[in-house]
């Protein structure tokens, strides 16, 4: 990857890489590249993009990594950091199961490059509580019983954290539709809904 | 995914010699369409330039217009102080879009550019002209529930997915763009396009060139106006009619108003013949009537979205008596 500020130098060691018998051959007949990948030829190919380097912090840890352009931020927490309780569902950004925190903004890290990320701070549901003690709206789901099967549960505290921070949690209502984006097939939103106006009605600086 | 390139730069005139460079290159900023088709194969840049450091995030008015940068996210937009005090009829559309957490991530610039969710456009095994020129439309005749009834075509019948298009449509905003020879200005109503022949094309921004803001004229419609969105639920999901509408009323009489439309034609499907018969008339219930009926002149069902025939006038009916009733 470059980091390219001017137009002098453009030239990337992917553009250098480009101009390789190899990959030139590659480039220019995208039928010959599909029918790589249709052969699994594909693992080899991707050899050939860079890796890039890329820093963040994770719930205050700081990593340096290398990833390639494709790998999701959901992907990277889970499959190279092992950071499992970020879920995914639908991976296409309409489930809300993914929803973690960037730089304290709640997003979808399923629709999220993770080299878009240099330098951002993320939140994943590991990073809520202190120790042994519960953030207070991890607490306020279990005493709500906010979930059932529990695999939305991740991304519906990280939303629902977001949604009170955010000012969006005034009424049932208002918390309804700002906490639209996070789907739960097991249906338990009234009680969702009760957990994040405790927390709200509560007071705390959460 | 199929893999790709990566650039990053945080120079507009680097972007623009980046993407001229390169045919087969995408720009991406918020992503939240564009990492989606490129997942289930729909497209497939061989290059993505991240142009999320360009310096494009700020909302200003200058001259009693408000210029916001391509960059500006769904939410800060519908948040910013100048955007609910003079563009109230802005905030509303953007709130009915998407969720929170994806109007976090979604730019202006994005959202203009994002493409259908036509059901054929998105299965690759299916036809679509728009996603593969020549193949045919899979929703003439097929499943077309949530389609257009206005300015349809032989080859295409999908809709634009936006809300903020819809209410920017209605305000009158322009959209400024930077290509390899300079800038230019459009009218926002002519920024997307009708599928005509060739549905391919979503909008007239050419290959090459970069959305840089859009500007929005004061006006006097931030006290009668309203968004209604009608859908399958009731938050999160595209629309299946919705409707901008804003009034100035002046002595009982409307001096100005201006109508749109989504989820209903290809692009935002402004009602200039509703707006000119509203002028200068008092908005009683009967012009209201009469001019939801102006509108769907010329509207045409495809089978499953006949319903929008009748959900479509009675939207507008609806969104202007809530308009009017505004004190």
């Amino acid at each position: 990857m470059a980091e390219i500020d001017n137009n002098q130098s453009g030239d990337t060691r992917r553009d250098f890489l480009k101009k390789t018998s190899l990959f030139t051959a590659l480039s220019l007949t995208p039928l010959t590249v599909l029918k790589a990948a249709d052969n699994k030829v594909d693992e080899r190919f991707a050899e050939l993009f860079e890796k890039i380097p890329l820093n963040l912090k994770v719930n205050n840890k700081p990593y340096t990594l290398k990833v390639e352009p494709r790998v999701t931020l959901l992907d990277l927490l889970r499959e190279q950091l092992h950071l499992t309780g970020t879920k995914k569902g639908c991976d296409y950004g309409q489930c809300g199961a993914c929803t973690i925190h960037i730089d304290g903004v709640r997003v979808n890290s399923c629709l999220s490059l993770a080299v878009m990320n240099e330098g951002k701070s993320i939140t994943t549901i590991e990073g809520l509580a202190k120790g042994d003690e519960l953030h207070p709206m991890q607490a306020a789901f279990i005493k709500h019983d906010g979930f059932q099967c529990g695999y939305c549960t991740p991304g519906q505290i990280m939303s629902a954290v977001a949604c009170v921070r955010e000012g969006h949690a005034n009424s049932k209502d208002e918390i309804r539709e700002y906490m639209s984006g996070n789907i739960c097939r097991c249906g338990a939103y009234p009680n969702i809904v009760d957990a994040i106006q405790e927390v709200k009605e509560g007071g705390k600086a959460i | 995914m199929i893999n790709f390139q990566f650039v990053r730069t945080s120079v507009v005139k680097t972007a623009l010699s980046l993407i001229g460079k390169d045919p087969k290159a995408a720009f991406i900023a918020g992503g939240t369409n564009l990492v989606d088709l490129m997942k289930r194969g729909v497209i497939a840049p061989e290059k993505l330039i991240d142009i999320n450091h360009l310096p494009l995030k700020q909302i200003e008015l200058k001259n009693n217009i408000l210029h916001i940068g391509a960059l500006v996210s769904n939410s800060a937009l519908a948040e910013n102080a100048l955007v609910k005090e003079k563009f109230p009829l802005l905030m509303l559309a953007l709130q009915a879009g998407a969720s929170a957490q994806l109007r976090n991530v979604a730019t202006v610039g994005g959202n203009m550019m994002q493409r259908t969710r036509c059901g054929y456009f998105y299965d690759t095994t299916m036809p679509c002209n728009k996603r593969q020129p020549g193949s045919g439309c899979g929703a003439i005749g097929g499943y077309n529930r949530m389609h257009a009834i206005f300015g349809t075509s032989e080859s295409c019948i999908a809709v634009h997915p936006s809300d903020m298009c819809v209410g920017l449509a209605a305000l009158d905003a322009q959209v400024v763009i930077a290509g390899a020879k300079g800038e230019r200005k459009i009218n926002f109503v002519d920024f997307h396009r009708l599928a005509g022949t060739t549905p391919e094309k979503d909008n007239n921004l050419q290959k090459g060139e970069l959305i840089l803001r859009v500007e929005i004229p004061a006006n006097n419609l931030n006290k009668n106006f309203h968004y209604l969105k009608v859908r399958d639920r009731t938050s999160y999901a595209f629309a299946l009619v919705s409707v901008a509408a804003a009034l100035e009323i002046k002595d009982g009489l409307i001096a100005n108003a201006r109508l749109a439309m989504g989820g209903v034609a290809h692009k935002p499907w402004r009602l200039t013949a509703s707006e000119v018969f509203l002028r200068g008339k008092p908005a009683t219930l009967a012009n209201c009537e009469e001019a939801a009926k102006l509108a769907m002149k010329d509207a045409k069902g495809f089978g499953e979205n006949d319903f929008k025939l009748k959900l479509a006038p009675n939207t507008i009916i609806e969104a202007l008596t809530i308009a009017k009733s505004k004190a």
